[in-house]
């Protein structure tokens, strides 16, 4: 299968990118490919010219500073699942992004071409959504952050203007009483996720003082779960407190007014019934009553 | 028409200058403008792994990369593994163990299998597993392809 032609043009920095962005608007942005190159090549993206950004360094790597770790756009899933300073201060960034696709698919993906896709089926959306992550958007006049709760809008579609571009992605650390997780339903071939759910708790011994919640995957954006997280807060975790609270799962749904998907895979109502169930693994999984 | 791409790969440690279309993928490059077609075209869809390639270093999926995308990389594809027609363990181990049946697959699993090992010189048969996850045999000849895997490990450690 043959993409449409296209012209290409090799970014030398982020400002060349953006220029050529706001010159052209019917032009994309390529990193990776791996979202983009199989949309061209079944002809559902057509894009007149390809920007490659692939080449840009500063858009690369990691640093920890402060409670903060930055991720640069381009930094492949691989090289987050495999970094030492991810693993220590944020080790559901490292264990999702090892959770992405297949290694040779890891080594070529980039979180920020994942984040600016917006597949409901990601992995990182749900996941970045209940860490509360923010990405750097560089634009013409500037840059400016948006939390990627509010970046991803609907099904491949973000709150990126034409002109703009996905720097770096920015996420807390873990403080030391706080717990982190995320379980999937993986869809058998390509290990997206059909339903997936993030969980954040702090703890204080076997009280969870708060938490966040998100789910994906079988809405067109991550929902975050207030009823859910407010359930939580203040109760002791147990088996019966956490079926409890993730039991509400369906008010957040109903309350977020997102369809749900259903496909030849998976019906909406099934992936509705197991949502709960992937939240509930997530916090039990989190306080160390289920194990991967 | 578009423009053609100037474009420079080393390919097995030999460097090879073309111009090429923007849509041209690396796997087409590679078989069609190099004539390495060791390296096959599967499920086409970044699935199935037959096309895995070593670029700069790291296992891709080399029908999900336009060639323009490696222009100043080097590849290695299952052409390049052997040198002076001294097999690598890895191509050995296969060879022992009866790790390939039709063959469609085995450059594929033969370039992961060898970045496995480069990563984990000593892994379990689930981490093999796990690690060859992006790739699939239909004849589905699994259990050999892990034994060729942890034999070629064993050789690595002296075994």
């Amino acid at each position: 299968m043959f993409a449409a032609e296209f012209e290409y043009r090799k970014a030398g920095s982020i400002a060349e990118a953006v220029q050529l962005l706001a010159d052209n608007p019917d032009a994309k942005l390529l990193a990776g490919g791996h979202s983009l190159i199989p949309l061209m090549r079944f002809r559902l993206a057509r894009p007149e010219l390809l920007i490659d950004i692939g080449g840009i360094a500063n858009l690369r790597g990691i640093t920890v500073s402060g409670d903060t770790i930055n991720i640069g756009a381009l930094t492949t899933h691989a090289e987050i699942a495999a970094s030492a300073e991810v693993q220590q201060a944020n080790g559901l960034l490292a264990e999702a992004a090892g959770g992405i696709g297949d290694p040779a698919v890891r080594n070529r993906g980039t979180i920020g071409g994942n984040l600016a896709h917006a597949d409901p089926a990601s992995d990182w959306a749900t996941v970045l959504t209940a860490l509360g992550a923010t990405v750097s958007a560089q634009g013409p006049s500037g840059s400016r952050t948006i939390a990627v709760a509010d970046l991803i809008e609907d099904a491949f579609a973000t709150a990126l203007a034409e002109n703009e571009l996905i720097a770096t992605v920015s996420v807390p650390t873990l403080a030391a009483n706080q717990r982190a997780e995320y379980a999937k339903m993986a869809h058998p071939a390509s290990f997206y996720a059909v339903v997936g759910g993030a969980v954040v708790v702090t703890m204080d011994g076997d009280r969870c003082t708060a938490a966040s919640v998100a789910v994906g995957g079988l809405t067109p954006r991550p929902v975050k779960a207030p009823s859910v997280e407010q359930a939580l807060a203040g109760t002791t975790l147990t088996m019966d407190s956490i079926a409890d609270a993730t039991a509400r799962l369906s008010d957040d749904l109903s309350a977020a007014g997102v369809d749900i998907i259903g496909d030849v895979y998976a019906s909406a109502d099934f992936r509705a019934s197991v949502a709960p169930v992937e939240v509930k693994h997530a916090l039990l999984h989190a306080i160390g009553l289920a194990h991967h | 028409m578009p423009n053609k791409v100037p474009i420079t790969i080393n390919v097995n440690g030999r460097s090879h200058s073309a111009e090429v279309e923007p849509r041209t993928l690396l796997v087409h490059f590679l078989r069609e403008t190099l004539n390495l077609t060791g390296t096959k075209i599967g499920c086409d869809t970044s699935q199935c792994g037959a096309c895995v390639v070593k670029l700069n270093g790291v296992t891709v999926k080399s029908c999900t990369a336009f060639a323009v995308q490696a222009d100043g990389a080097e590849v290695v594809t299952i052409e390049g593994l052997a040198q002076n027609g001294n097999l690598t363990a890895v191509q050995e181990a296969f060879w022992n163990n009866h790790g390939l049946q039709c063959g469609y697959c085995t450059a594929g699993m033969i370039i992961s299998v060898t970045e496995i090992i480069e990563r984990n010189p000593n892994p379990s048969p689930e981490e093999v597993r796990a690690g060859l996850e992006g790739n699939m045999c239909r004849c589905t000849g699994y259990n050999n392809i892990v034994k060729a895997a942890l034999a070629a490990a064993a050789a690595g450690q002296g075994g």
